[in-house]
């Protein structure tokens, strides 16, 4: 069983429904012990970092999330929940994540358009088990923060938006994608594929 | 790069899919899901749902086109068309819907963009503007109720304000162009685009192939948005991004 962390933001009907349809058992909760049970877990997030970190502190999910990462079972951030995952973000002031990748979360500043919004392409920086079968293509981001890794090795892939910008992460069995792979089109149900196998998870049906 | 983006659009009426001009003489087009399913498989990179309900039974049954539709499609969908409410638009995106599009309400109550804003991000809440070029004025005025009643109010000056109330993408409709499958309107596009730091989609005009490229180039649309052509299948998606890979324009 796959777990959805529901702490009150991100688009958890889109992401259960493309797990649902890559045929896992999913459940979308704020249970501590479902989650704590589930074989892999999926932090969603749409928003502002603080009032993310604020919702994920009042339901004691931030706690439950490190405990479900320190557990060692696979866990992925999308989007803000990526971003999440990181030591600091500096959304509407300065914001302590959940510190499971060092690192920070910067705003995009220069003279194009912000929010990072549409297809852009990846670029695989290292071998991973996300990428099993996979070449690079587009994925869709929509969003005006990005991450910057502390340590290269976490930094599995980018896309170039004025710069490199940070679109996958991974340290041991914490993973993060910036883009919403279940927007994106085949490449990103590849991806998610790939995340869920790692789970173990079994598989109750093929759609 | 970003990529440009290519977005079919399909009006809603009571759950079904309809196809007419200027809304009248409208005819069953099919189920809104299975139609966005194709495009999907097509290629569209996003699409764009235009809930033209008069009933508020017809609004109550999009709500169910938006759930089936996020079950089944892997791309990022807009739902607008009577939408006046923080509410109305929490409903739509717990839904599934990725943005919700606001027209005539934002003019009503220009709050609504700032709420939604804040209540969702800036990245959900698309505002529609549909601009008529005024020769009086010498620049391009917005138009309200699909694009019948002029405003007053002049549209660069009004996509600044609610760029800065907090929206997170402009739908810019020319009603000069619109109909007429003569091109994009370059101008007005243009004008749009290079003011605001946040994307633009052009809508209205598209007739031939080569008018894409043209709204992405000199217009400096971020995406482009067209129904008849897609629709009436003169064109494929497929078609329009091998012509705009062959003139060095990104697509996914």
């Amino acid at each position: 069983m796959i777990a959805i962390i529901d702490y009150g933001m991100g688009n958890l009907h889109s992401v259960s429904k493309a797990v649902e349809r890559l045929g896992y058992e999913v459940r979308v909760t704020a249970e501590p012990q479902e989650i704590l049970e589930a074989d892999g877990a999926i932090l969603p997030g749409v928003g502002a970092f603080g009032d993310a970190m604020q919702n994920l502190g009042n339901t004691g999910l931030d706690e439950v999330t490190r405990f479900y990462a320190d557990s060692g079972k696979p866990l992925l951030g999308i989007c803000l929940g990526m971003q999440l995952l990181f030591s600091k973000g500096e959304e509407h002031g300065d914001n302590a994540g959940l510190d499971l990748l060092p690192g920070e979360v910067i705003r995009f500043r220069g003279d194009y358009k912000v929010p990072h919004m549409g297809w852009n392409r990846l670029t695989f920086r290292q071998e991973s088990p996300l990428f099993n079968g996979l070449t690079e293509g587009h994925v869709y981001f929509v969003h005006s923060y990005h991450a910057r890794v502390a340590n290269p090795a976490d930094l599995l892939a980018t896309t170039d938006y004025y710069q490199d910008v940070t679109a996958i992460v991974g340290r041991g069995q914490v993973f993060g994608m910036q883009f919403h792979p279940e927007k994106s089109g085949e490449l990103g149900m590849r991806l998610l594929d790939n995340f869920l196998a790692l789970t173990g998870s079994p598989q109750v049906a093929q759609r | 790069m970003l990529a440009k983006r290519i977005i079919p659009c399909l009006d809603v009426k009571d759950g079904r899919v309809v196809k007419g001009v200027n809304f009248v003489n409208l005819r069953d087009a099919g189920d809104p899901v299975e139609l966005a399913a194709t495009y999907d498989v097509e290629g569209a990179d996003e699409l764009v749902f235009l809930d033209i309900s008069a009933s508020h039974e017809g609004r109550a049954t999009m709500v169910d086109v938006v759930q089936r539709t996020a079950g089944e499609i892997t791309i990022p969908f807009t739902v607008g068309g009577g939408i006046g409410h923080v509410d109305d638009m929490k409903r739509l995106l717990r839904a599934g819907a990725d943005k919700i599009g606001i027209n005539t309400a934002a003019i009503r109550s220009p709050q609504l963009v700032s709420e939604g804003a804040r209540k969702f991000g800036s990245q959900c809440i698309v505002v529609a503007i549909d601009a008529k070029y005024n020769s009086e004025w010498g620049e391009w005025e917005v138009y309200t109720h699909g694009g019948r009643n002029a405003t007053g109010i002049r549209a660069l000056a009004w996509a600044k304000e609610v760029e800065k109330l907090g929206a997170g993408e402009i739908l810019l409709t020319s009603m000069d162009a619109d109909g007429t499958k003569d091109g994009f309107d370059i101008g007005l596009t243009k004008a749009v685009s290079s003011t605001l730091s946040i994307p633009v989609i052009a809508s209205g005009g598209a007739g031939r192939i080569e008018h894409f490229a043209e709204v992405f180039e000199e217009g400096q649309a971020d995406a482009g948005l067209a129904a008849t052509i897609f629709h009436y299948k003169e064109l494929t998606i497929r078609q329009v991004k091998d012509d705009l890979l062959q003139k060095g324009v990104e697509v996914r």
